[in-house]
């Protein structure tokens, strides 16, 4: 299932997060595409905040995982940009559990890795401050995800 | 007189693989350090694999050849130090268990360190660091300020809230065309361009000592998108130019700003960044017209490296600061916690 969210402003990015938050649980994993600046970053720490995590969320281009506690579970946020061109497996399977939640930026260079089910973000720039978030999902638990989304994302 | 302190350290926290002897926390008896991004370039690749395989094939070899280089049989060792965090855990644990094994097999002290204390015990290896201080941290994977009035006492009064301006830099290099890592790149070319491009300067709310450069790196990549699409020349070197400017201008406006508000005497700065030549050189007239003492470290101190372990760890070996057998790595470690 895909869905096609337009963003105005960092206000609606947050608003986006706010919406997807409640949908995530333990072993979850969404994969945010888009280019050098398109927001990454910023919509997983907005989507970290509404999982109730305390600590601030810097960016995980240079440690690859940063790991966080959130209210009901552990949330990885994942940055595979220094991996292009690499082939190494940082144990990435341990992170992929049932439990806990996964958020990757530049997942494209971790291909191999990953689980075979993931909820996909893709943001690309419009206009301005604006965004367009593609949310693609890959597998049954993914696309109920996107149904209740659908259902309560105000349309534009 | 009171007996030496010879600790043996080691680093795996990122893409260094690391050991080092030092004496008393001052005295570099020996300071390995195998970078993979040079022994990727070596090999003929271009991005640095930040492989724990690699750490584990060179951590051996390093350690022994510190001893070596140091004289220093293991018997002699007063405790083995490690980076505990923040770091990649994988490329921590084979540190941490050569540490490990290190302790066990010569019955000696284990000593857990926090690397931005690295970063800024650092200094300590040139000259006395002199309480109290202020130390901005910016490398590849921090920014970040902190004052200390005493040893091992740090408190966190700005960080940043994205981007590290490492980060920000090999970024924004990548996007005007230059290899990485970028810094360097960046500030070779900003010294022949002007700052024609005014980015934003990202000084936060009043009174705020964080830092943010996401805003930075998305400014500077807008800005050449419309230009290349109106068909408009970009020089380079003005692009590069601009982001240093507004780079440098952030830093240390806040740097100076804690500086006066805390009232200390003594600056340190240390991390990758510390190498930029914009950022030495304002510092350096900043600090002698308001009368403050500013200490850069030398490069190789600058940059990750064990030597500046063992500095923080004979503080630590003096307070009986020793961790057990199970030490695990960590990818966060608070350091106003950390002691
Ligand atoms: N509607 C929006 N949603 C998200 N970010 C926005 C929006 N409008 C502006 N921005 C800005 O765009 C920038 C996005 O930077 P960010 O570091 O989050 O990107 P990223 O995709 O993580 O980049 P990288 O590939 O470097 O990791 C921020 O400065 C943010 O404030
Ligand atoms: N002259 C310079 N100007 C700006 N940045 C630099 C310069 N030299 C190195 N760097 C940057 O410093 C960073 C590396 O810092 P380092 O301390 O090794 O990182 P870390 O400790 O996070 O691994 C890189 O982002 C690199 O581009
Ligand atoms: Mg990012
Ligand atoms: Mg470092």
């Amino acid at each position: 299932m895909k869905l096609e969210v337009n963003i105005n402003n960092i206000e609606e990015t947050e608003q986006l997060a706010e919406i997807l938050g409640p949908l995530i649980s333990g072993g979850t994993v969404m994969l945010l595409k888009g280019d050098l600046g398109a927001g990454k970053t910023t919509f997983a720490q907005c989507v970290g905040i509404t999982l109730g995590v305390r600590r601030r969320m810097s960016s995980p281009t240079f440690n690859i995982i940063k790991s966080y506690n959130a209210e009901n579970f552990v949330l990885h946020h994942m940055d595979c940009y220094r991996l292009e061109n690499s082939d190494e497996d940082l144990g990435f399977d341990e992170y992929f559990n049932e439990q806990d939640v996964s958020i990757i930026e530049w997942p494209g260079f971790i291909e191999e890795f990953l689980p075979d089910e993931y909820l996909s973000v893709t943001i690309e720039k419009t206009a301005g401050d604006g965004r367009l978030f593609t949310l693609e999902s890959n597998g049954a638990k993914y696309d109920s995800v996107l149904e209740a989304l659908q259902n309560v994302i105000p349309s534009d | 007189m009171t007996q030496d302190t010879v600790i043996l350290s080691i680093e795996t926290s990122c893409d260094e693989t690391a050991a080092s002897v030092v004496r008393n926390g001052t005295e570099i008896m020996s300071n390995v350090v195998v970078s993979q991004i040079e022994s990727h370039k070596r090999f003929g690749g271009v991005v640095p694999e930040v492989a724990s395989r690699h750490h584990v094939e060179t951590i051996t070899l390093v350690i022994e050849q510190a001893l070596e280089e140091a004289g220093m049989a293991p018997e002699g060792l007063s405790a083995v130090a490690v980076t505990e965090g923040p770091g990649l855990i994988g490329a921590l644990l084979v540190g941490i268990n050569a540490a490990k094994a290190f302790s066990f097999a010569h019955d000696l002290p284990l000593i857990p360190v926090h690397h931005i204390a690295g970063h800024i015990y650092a200094n300590q290896l040139e000259e006395e660091l002199e309480f109290p201080l202020v130390a901005l941290i910016v490398s590849g994977g921090h920014t970040e300020l902190i004052y200390m009035d005493d040893h091992l006492s740090f408190e966190v009064i700005g960080e940043t809230r994205d981007d590290a301006v490492g980060e920000a830099y090999d970024k924004v290099a990548r996007v005007i065309g230059l290899p990485y890592p970028g810094g360097p790149h960046v500030d070779r070319l900003s010294r022949e361009g002007a700052d024609t491009f005014d980015f934003p300067r990202a000084y936060l709310e009043q009174g705020s000592y964080d830092f943010s450069f996401s805003g930075l790196k998305s400014a500077v990549i807008n800005t050449l998108h419309n230009r290349r699409q109106k068909g408009l020349e970009i020089k380079k070197e003005d692009v590069a130019r601009s982001f240093q400017e507004s780079a440098v201008d952030v830093l240390t406006k806040k740097t100076m700003d804690a500086v006066e508000e805390y009232e200390v005497k003594h600056l340190l700065v240390a991390g990758g960044v510390a190498a930029n030549s914009g950022l030495r050189q304002r510092f350096e007239s900043l600090c002698s017209e308001h009368d403050v003492k500013l200490s850069i470290p030398k490069l190789k101190f600058c940059t990750d490296n064990a030597a500046m372990i063992g500095a923080v760890a004979h503080h630590l070996y003096q307070q009986n600061h020793f961790a057990s057998l199970d030490l695990n790595g960590r990818n966060f470690i608070d350091i106003e916690l950390f002691v």
